[in-house]
This record gives C-alpha cells, sequence and structure tokens, in this order.
C-alpha cells in the first residue's frame, strides 16, 4: 500500500522546522536530494538540513531509504555503477554530490560506522593507524597518543591498553564496534554516519555506544540510522521519520515523539504502524 | 512445544530410503577414490622405501651401469626450478588475481582475462612444454632450468590467479566499505585491506599451484631435460625429479629402477605434505 503525501504540505512543514533552528549552525543541507538504485528511486525530494555537533537521528520502517540517505551524505553509493544522487547536498557550503569532489578526502571529512563490527585482520594497534597515516604522517609517539586518545574516546582504551598488538579480530562483537567508532573517530573527522550501529549488540555494549554518541556529538556531527525508537529518543537532538523514500517528518526529537505533527508518524511511534 | 502429527508416513518412509541410497554411493565413491589412493602410497612405500638413504640425497644419478649413485642433482635441480617457478608465478598471479577481484570486476578485458585463464587452467602440459620449447629452447639452441621454469610457470599462473580472485571474492563487502569510509584509496584498500583478509586463501593458492607443478614432467622433457652431473647453473640443462622418474622407470638397471621407485616416493610425499600444509593453513582461517 502507498500513502500519498502532499508534498506541498510537507515541505512547507520541513521548512518551518528548519527555521526554527535557525540559531544553529548547519554542517550539512541536503537540497531536492533524489536518488536511483538503476531506475528504482530511492529517495524522493529530500530537503534536510543537518546540525552541526548535535545528533540527527532518521527512522523509518525497512527499506524505507534511512540508510541510503545515510550513504549519499558521504558517497559510499559511488562504489556501485548503476546508483546516482541528484540534487544538492552542501557540507559548509560545498555541494559534495559535484562530480569534481575528491571521494577520499570527502571520507576522510565525513566518517561512517556501519551495522556490523568489520574490523581490519590486523592488530588492534594498526586499525587505528591505518585511517590516520593515510592523511598524516606522525610520530610514533604521536601515532601512540592518537590510538590512545580515540581509544579512550571509544571507551575501550581501558579493555585494550594491554593488547594493542592482538588482532582486531579477537575482540568481541561490542568491542569490535567501540573499535571501528575508534577508528572513525581517530582520523579526526567534522561528520560521523552511524548506520545502526548497535543493532548486532547486546543491551550492556549498546549502552556503552549510546553513552558514546553523546559524548561524542560535543566534538563532532553526527547523523545515526536507527531501528530503535527509544534510542533515537535517547540519543538524537532531531529526528527525521522517513518512509518509502520521502521524509515524512523531521523535528526536534522532543517535540516529534511527544506532539508529531502528521498522523503517519505518529502511527509509527506508538507502534500501530511498522 | 507439540510434535506435528500430521505427518505422511510413506512421505518420510520414501525420504529415508532415499537419504540411504545417496549415503552408499556417497560412501562408494570415496572407498573408490581412497583405495586407489593408498594402494599406490602402498606400492610406492613397498618398492621405493629401500631406495631412501642417506646416499640418495648426497650422491648424484650414476652413469649408465655404474653401482650405487643417488638423486642429489635432480633433487637439487626440481627445487631450484619449483622455487624461482613460485617466484615468477606469485606476483603475477596474485597481482591478476586483484586485478580480476578488485578493478575488472565488470570490465571486457577481465572477462577476457578470466576466460584464457580458465583456458590455460585445463591446457595438456605437454603442450606448454613444446610451446617453450618453440619459443625458448629453439631459440637459444640448449635446454636450460629457465626454460623449465617458465614452462612450470605456465602452469602455475592461472591457479595463482583463479584461486586469488576467489579468495578476494570471499571477503564480504563491508570490510572494503569500512576502508572506503576512512578515505582509503582504491589500491590500499586491496592491498592492505582485502588481501590482507584474504592472505591465507590467497597463500593456500599458491602451494596448491606448488603442489601441482612440483610433479609435472611433460613440461620439463622439452624444457630443462636432464642433467646426469650436479648443477646449478640454471642456464644449462638440468636434472630434475619428474624427468629423471621418467628416464630411470624405463631403463634396464636396477640401482636406476629402484632409484626412480625413491624418487617417486619423495615426490609424493613432497605433494602429500604441500597439501596437508595447505588444509592447516586454511583450517586456521576458518577457524580465526
Amino acid at each position: 500500500m502507498r500513502i500519498g503525501f502532499d508534498q506541498e504540505t510537507i515541505q512547507g512543514q520541513i521548512m518551518t522546522e528548519t527555521n526554527q533552528n535557525t540559531m544553529l549552525k548547519n554542517a550539512l543541507e541536503i537540497k531536492n536530494l533524489n536518488f536511483y538504485y538503476g531506475s528504482f528511486q530511492g529517495l524522493k525530494n529530500i530537503n534536510l538540513d543537518i546540525a552541526e555537533k548535535h545528533v540527527t537521528a532518521f527512522i523509518g520502517p525497512s527499506g524505507c531509504g534511512k540508510s541510503t540517505l545515510l550513504r549519499t551524505l558521504n558517497r559510499m553509493y559511488d562504489l556501485y555503477p548503476g546508483q546516482r544522487a541528484e540534487g544538492e547536498i552542501n557540507f559548509y557550503g560545498q555541494n559534495i554530490l559535484d562530480p569534481k569532489q575528491d571521494l577520499n578526502l570527502l571520507r576522510s571529512r565525513v566518517g561512517m560506522i556501519f551495522q556490523k563490527p568489520t574490523p581490519f585482520p590486523m592488530s588492534i594497534y594498526d586499525n587505528i593507524a591505518f585511517g590516520v597515516k593515510l592523511y598524516e604522517s606522525l610520530s610514533r609517539a604521536e601515532m601512540d597518543e592518537r590510538v590512545e586518545w580515540s581509544l579512550t574516546k571509544a571507551a575501550l582504551w581501558g579493555e585494550v591498553k594491554d593488547k594493542l598488538n592482538q588482532s582486531g579480530l579477537s575482540l568481541s562483537g561490542g568491542q569490535q564496534q567501540r573499535l571501528c567508532i575508534a577508528r572513525g573517530v581517530a582520523v579526526k573527522p567534522s561528520i560521523l554516519l552511524l548506520d545502526e550501529p548497535t543493532s548486532a549488540l547486546d543491551p550492556i555494549s549498546t549502552a556503552k555506544v549510546e553513552e558514546l554518541v553523546h559524548e561524542l556529538k560535543k566534538d563532532y556531527t553526527i547523523a545515526i540510522v536507527t531501528h530503535n525508537m527509544q534510542q533515537a529518543a535517547r540519543v538524537s537532538d532531531f529526528t527525521a521519520y522517513m518512509y518509502l523514500g520521502e521524509m515524512v517528518e523531521f523535528g526536534k526529537t522532543d517535540e516529534l515523539f511527544i506532539k508529531p505533527k502528521r498522523k503517519e508518524t505518529e502511527d509509527y511511534i506508538t507502534g500501530r504502524f511498522g | 512445544m507439540i510434535v506435528q502429527s500430521n505427518m505422511n508416513a510413506s512421505i518420510y518412509r520414501a525420504r529415508k530410503r532415499t537419504n540411504i541410497i545417496g549415503m552408499a554411493l556417497s560412501m562408494f565413491a570415496m572407498a573408490l577414490g581412497m583405495v586407489f589412493l593408498l594402494w599406490i602410497l602402498g606400492v610406492l612405500l613397498v618398492k621405493g622405501f629401500s631406495s631412501v638413504n642417506l646416499q640418495m640425497f648426497i650422491a648424484s644419478t650414476p652413469a649408465p651401469g655404474s653401482e650405487g649413485g643417488g638423486l642429489a642433482n635432480a633433487i637439487m635441480g626440481s627445487l631450484l626450478i619449483v622455487v624461482s617457478c613460485t617466484l615468477i608465478s606469485t606476483p603475477i598471479g596474485v597481482l591478476a588475481g586483484i586485478y580480476l577481484s578488485e578493478y575488472g570486476a565488470r570490465s571486457k578485458f577481465a572477462a577476457l582475462t578470466r576466460f584464457v585463464t580458465d583456458i590455460m587452467l585445463s591446457a595438456p602440459s605437454i603442450v606448454i612444454g613444446l610451446f617453450v620449447y618453440a619459443i625458448l629452447v629453439a631459440q637459444v639452441r640448449h635446454f636450460s632450468g629457465w626454460a623449465g621454469t617458465v614452462a612450470l610457470a605456465l602452469i602455475a599462473i592461472p591457479v595463482v590467479v583463479r584461486t586469488t580472485e576467489n579468495m578476494l571474492q570471499l571477503v564480504p563487502g563491508s570490510l572494503r566499505e569500512a576502508a572506503y569510509a576512512l578515505g582509503a584509496p582504491k589500491w590500499k584498500v586491496a592491498f592492505s585491506v582485502t588481501l590482507k583478509a584474504a592472505q591465507s586463501g590467497v597463500v593456500t593458492g599458491i602451494l596448491l599451484a606448488l603442489a601441482r607443478v612440483s610433479g609435472e614432467t611433460a613440461p620439463l622433457l622439452f624444457t630443462a631435460l636432464n642433467n646426469q652431473f650436479f648443477s646449478m647453473n640454471m642456464n644449462t640443462p638440468m636434472a630434475n625429479l619428474p624427468v629423471v622418474i621418467f628416464q630411470f622407470a624405463m631403463s634396464p638397471y636396477e640401482n636406476w629402477v629402484n632409484l626412480a621407485w625413491g624418487g617417486a616416493l619423495l615426490i609424493t610425499f613432497v605433494v602429500l605434505g604441500l597439501n596437508i600444509i595447505t588444509r592447516v593453513v586454511f583450517r586456521s582461517k576458518v577457524q580465526g
């Protein structure tokens, strides 16, 4: 079944929401974004601002396009032929959808953490150093410091400080995910994209990662995709509800969860749908 | 939990019967294979074991009519040829495998490379021997260890290419994405992450290729030929185990025939050993 949305109304609402946030500086401004998997349109005219040093959550049922949206923000889709985006995504004023955009550079500025932990088949230390070495030439001491700093940020230092030379694969799932977060933080990006970072983790590890998100937003802009609405409510400042590739509602998390403006959003967050 | 009771007894019996037939057929096939393998190993052990002694490893092949002798020149020759073959085929094979898996996934050139590699995989080794004879031996007008190396490398490269490609394809895309997400350029992802993740599989492919070429006779007949004396000069004809076995086994001298058995036993166990090492390497990867 398809719910037809009145495009004008949605636009109108999003505009009002954005205007309320004019106090905030935007890290990313998404304008009229359409995304295609071959001939299938995965995202339909998305307009959204992601505020600097805040957490923006994307929620919605499976297949609604929230991961797709996230993957346009660092152009991860570019790895696959047949996938393309139209519109504008301004990253501090620079349109990253420009074909001339240097993708490696972009991805070093816009980091991404995935659903499943993906430690590289190397030591814990080298897992962190891998990304750092790509863009910085640090002395051994500086690198040691950076590794400790990022592992501390990811709340993993205490657990691994005595076994930095062990394989990253030897860690537990939750530790691996925090290692991946540390790896993403170590390159000091400006934005971190988290694609369902806790869906493969147990509740304790999930809690740790959520605390981490709280901690990280002091320095980083964070966009998080989650299936878990409580998680969105707990960690985010802004929430976007998506359905069938369209942005249904976007606003401050408190307002969206307590007093959603649209019936569809209310149905979803109260569990009547989805 | 309640066990479902609407089971159809005849369907269940038929399935059990099919299962028993299938098991019996596969056990039979396995037994057939095992019988021949054990038979070969048994005969080799019985006939070859008496020739395996220190003399075999230190003395060179005997002249016609002379007593004793060993296989030192052939062992050294085989070792040199196979090692240099590995040194040549490993970089070429691994790089080509990386190209096929990471760079040319959809290109026509890669599809062509893959097709040609598959043909090379099943090319008769004697044809490869003749080819190297024509382009190398006939040009420089003498047989040489290097010609043998080239012939064996032509056999080993396709094996390494295909196993490397297959092993790289098994690396989950999420690992590549994670590396790209840090801003790593493509070559860095391919070499430092993907290849590293597939490391033990790639090593397995190299070892399998090594096992394959170390027993090849036909390509060496036309290239390295043989040499009665101990030689480490790769520019001259070189003794090697397969060709020595081939010549000695059909000779009228008893000590030659015994040495052929000894050589056959040695080469079989080396290949068997390589295969076992391969399995151990691969198993540790699966568990790790």
